[in-house]
């Protein structure tokens, strides 16, 4: 494959959310505003981007030559922790204003699935470092579109009336079904 | 015994806490990955409320939540192994969101909120309740999708490896044959339209506070 369909793919036709369903949690609970729908796409990206190449790394170079590869879920975890621990205080300290945004949902980055399925998915893939570098972009880039297409949505969504056993959740479970429907296109 | 019943119910892990969605989207596609799938997060929520709930006095605070995500990446990586061993063709089929049991809310949820606290039967109980909760929601989802797509149950087809026969069943005398629920789009529709008709039978008052 090359490096451009593995972009678009994983930005559009095999978008992480709507096909792999990774980062459900956040795109439900942050995507009430644009602005922190926004931020929280971003940091996904950067602690996405940051753990899949050391996870990358220690994949190939640690655990393959060891010949212990069933350690990586334990190992992945724990480094993804870590690194979230990190930008967490980065962000807390420098950024207060983007803390106040998503304070409550970086820790939760720390048990997102999307950062340790796209570590999952780019092993499963067998990609060489630079395709990993392009489907970690890639991953990212389509999360933060679609979670901010999505906000951008909900908030028109607020202002009309809803069935009352449909807000919250349900509606929102529903409206990324028809973006689902949607970006699958993209690939015909 | 009342324990299970909240979990299945009052405390269901999917349609009240709305956690562990990933799952129940992922792996829904067929009625046999999704009830599996069930109790792979049974079998990995028990041991971990478990040992949590034995070790509690020993974890000091500031680590507590490292230390409870090695022992849930243990019991994962435990499970992953087996099904790789036993039956290769499940394991093709649940992918990734078999190791992804690890950062599943519910578990490290119930590790922290219950087992951290409560005595190691309490924990047990409350691991079953909530685990059983969860197989019944995405075998629930599973049904709904399975049937409005391909007219069928699977019972077993990956694992006849095991029991040396296929059990699938034909349910509707008309094969509806829609195909948009076999696809992701269709797991989102109908988590969605079971959420809200959970929501319309089990829950009274403010709605907007349960969601």
């Amino acid at each position: 494959m090359s490096l451009v369909s593995i972009f678009i793919a994983s930005v559009l036709t095999e978008n992480i959310i709507l096909t792999k369903f990774l980062g459900i949690c956040p795109f439900i609970g942050t995507s009430h505003r644009e602005k922190g729908a926004l931020g929280m796409g971003l940091s996904v990206t950067f602690v996405v981007f940051v753990g899949g190449i050391i996870a990358y790394f220690l994949y190939h170079y640690v655990l393959v030559p060891t010949g212990t590869e069933y350690l990586r879920t334990i190992l992945f975890v724990l480094i993804i922790a870590s690194i979230v621990q990190s930008i967490n205080i980065i962000i807390r300290k420098k950024f207060p204003k983007i803390y106040e945004l998503m304070g409550i949902f970086l820790p939760l980055i720390a048990a997102n699935c999307a950062v340790l399925g796209i570590a999952f998915l780019m092993i499963d893939y067998q990609y060489n470092f630079i395709e990993t570098v392009v489907f970690i972009l890639g991953s990212g880039l389509g999360f933060t579109i679609l979670i901010y297409i999505y906000a951008t949505i909900r908030e028109k969504l607020a202002q009309r009336p809803v069935l009352a056993s449909f807000q919250g959740v349900p509606i929102a479970l529903i409206i990324a079904g028809i973006m689902a429907m949607i970006f699958s296109r993209f690939g015909l | 015994m009342k324990k299970i019943i909240d979990g299945i119910i009052s405390q269901n892990p999917v349609f009240i806490l709305l956690l562990g969605l990933c799952p129940v989207l992922a792996v829904s596609h067929t009625f046999e990955s999704a009830y599996i799938m069930g109790f792979c997060v049974i079998f990995v929520l028990l041991f971990s409320n478990l040992t949590v709930s034995l070790i509690k006095k020993m974890v000091p605070e500031n680590v507590k939540i490292p230390v409870f995500i090695i022992i849930i990446a243990t019991f994962v990586t435990t499970v992953d192994m087996l099904i790789k061993e036993f039956i290769p063709d499940l394991h093709a089929t649940l992918g990734i969101y078999l190791p992804l049991i690890t950062v599943n809310c519910i578990v490290l949820g119930r590790a922290i909120a219950v087992a951290s606290k409560e005595k190691v039967l309490v924990s047990v109980q409350d691991a079953l309740g909530i685990g059983l909760g969860f197989t019944l929601t995405i075998s629930a989802v599973a049904l709904m999708r399975e049937i409005l797509a391909h007219n069928t149950i699977t019972i077993m087809n990956d694992l006849s490896n095991i029991t040396g026969y296929k059990w699938i069943i034909t349910v509707l005398p008309v094969n509806l044959d829609l195909n948009i629920f076999a696809t992701p789009a269709g797991a989102f529709l109908s988590l969605g339209f079971l959420l809200a008709i959970f929501n319309k039978f089990f829950i009274k008052g403010d709605l907007h506070e349960s969601s």
